[in-house]
């Protein structure tokens, strides 16, 4: 396998979706590819960052308008 | 089958009508569901008014939410949904068409800045910096390959249901999201990768080698031939 062959399938490979005979080769070629296996690494890490990151503060104005509403609509339930 | 979710015990209280126990619930989400919405939007009162949507969605659904999935992720489903519609509605102001004719030229970029990265995400998310960095990265992707990094890598939605919200073919959603991650790696690699330890693409791609079981060279200059980004 190529690191271009490598990379065309990296999602599967990410998402843990790809068949277990390329997956095999395709742990082979990150053994002996440092540079495939940053870029795999470094990809791992992108999603954690966006998952994990909560970079937008509510405002606080907002978040007691939205509980306000909540318990409004709470209590009409 | 029932997954575990440590919310579980405040959706019970929620349940049998402990306002309390869904205020609590709302408090632990809010922030994820509101940065979802924003990221999708680029504005901040469409991005409230969605989040108010979606808390006062799962209230009123609440009984019949079923715990198969994790309350977070249901909420983003709910979340990306509301965001969306808004995004239709501005459709043709100033939104690329999701599904864009005109953009299958080229392949997938390959990685150019490769480096490992000198801090954990965790270690990064604690400064402020990152998460301007994050935003900046993000802003930068077109919408199409934005909205499907965040239905897919954030807010967790399958192929099937990305490609359902968007109203593209499950193909389309593969590709695109292959494109966004390489792009966002690229990007925030040259921000965190240790330039000490920067690396070449490895070059064993030049030299004769056996076929492959994949079969023949996928290698354009510069770029992975990957399925057409247009819907196929």
């Amino acid at each position: 396998m190529k690191c271009t062959e490598l990379l065309a399938i990296l999602n599967e490979y990410v998402d843990g979706e790809i068949d277990p005979g390329i997956c095999d080769e395709y742990r082979e070629h990150l053994d002996r590819c440092d540079p495939c296996q940053v870029v795999v690494d470094n990809i791992r890490k992108t999603i954690t960052l966006y998952r994990d990151a909560e970079e937008f503060e509510l405002p606080t104005d907002f978040r007691d308008r939205l509980h306000s509403a909540l318990r409004d609509r709470w209590r009409r339930r | 089958m029932s997954i575990v979710d440590s919310d579980s015990p405040l959706l019970s209280r929620a349940r049998e009508g402990d306002l309390t126990a869904f205020e609590e619930l709302v408090t632990r989400h809010e922030k994820r569901v509101y940065a979802v919405a924003r990221r999708m939007l680029r504005n901040d009162h469409d991005a409230q008014d969605v989040t108010q949507e979606t808390f006062l969605s799962a209230l009123d659904h609440l009984p019949r939410f079923r715990e198969e999935t994790r309350f977070g992720s249901w909420l983003l489903t709910i979340a990306t949904h509301a965001a969306l519609k808004v995004i239709r509605r501005r459709k043709g102001l100033e939104l690329v068409p999701l599904e864009d004719a005109a953009d299958a030229i080229g392949g997938v970029p390959t990685p150019e800045w490769i480096a490992p990265w000198s801090r954990s995400p965790v270690e990064l998310l604690e400064t402020r910096e990152t998460l301007r960095h994050l935003v900046a990265a993000l802003d930068e992707l077109a919408d199409k390959y934005r909205l499907v990094f965040l239905l897919r890598d954030v807010a967790r939605m399958s192929v099937r249901d990305t490609a359902a919200a968007l109203g593209i073919s499950e193909a389309n959603v593969k590709v695109r999201l292959l494109r966004a991650r390489l792009q966002l790696r690229e990007r925030l690699t040259r921000l965190f990768g240790d330039s000490t330890r920067r690396m070449e693409p490895h070059r064993h791609d030049e030299q004769p080698e056996p076929p492959s079981v994949l079969g023949g060279a996928l290698v354009t200059s510069g770029t992975v031939a990957a399925p057409s980004d247009r819907d196929i």
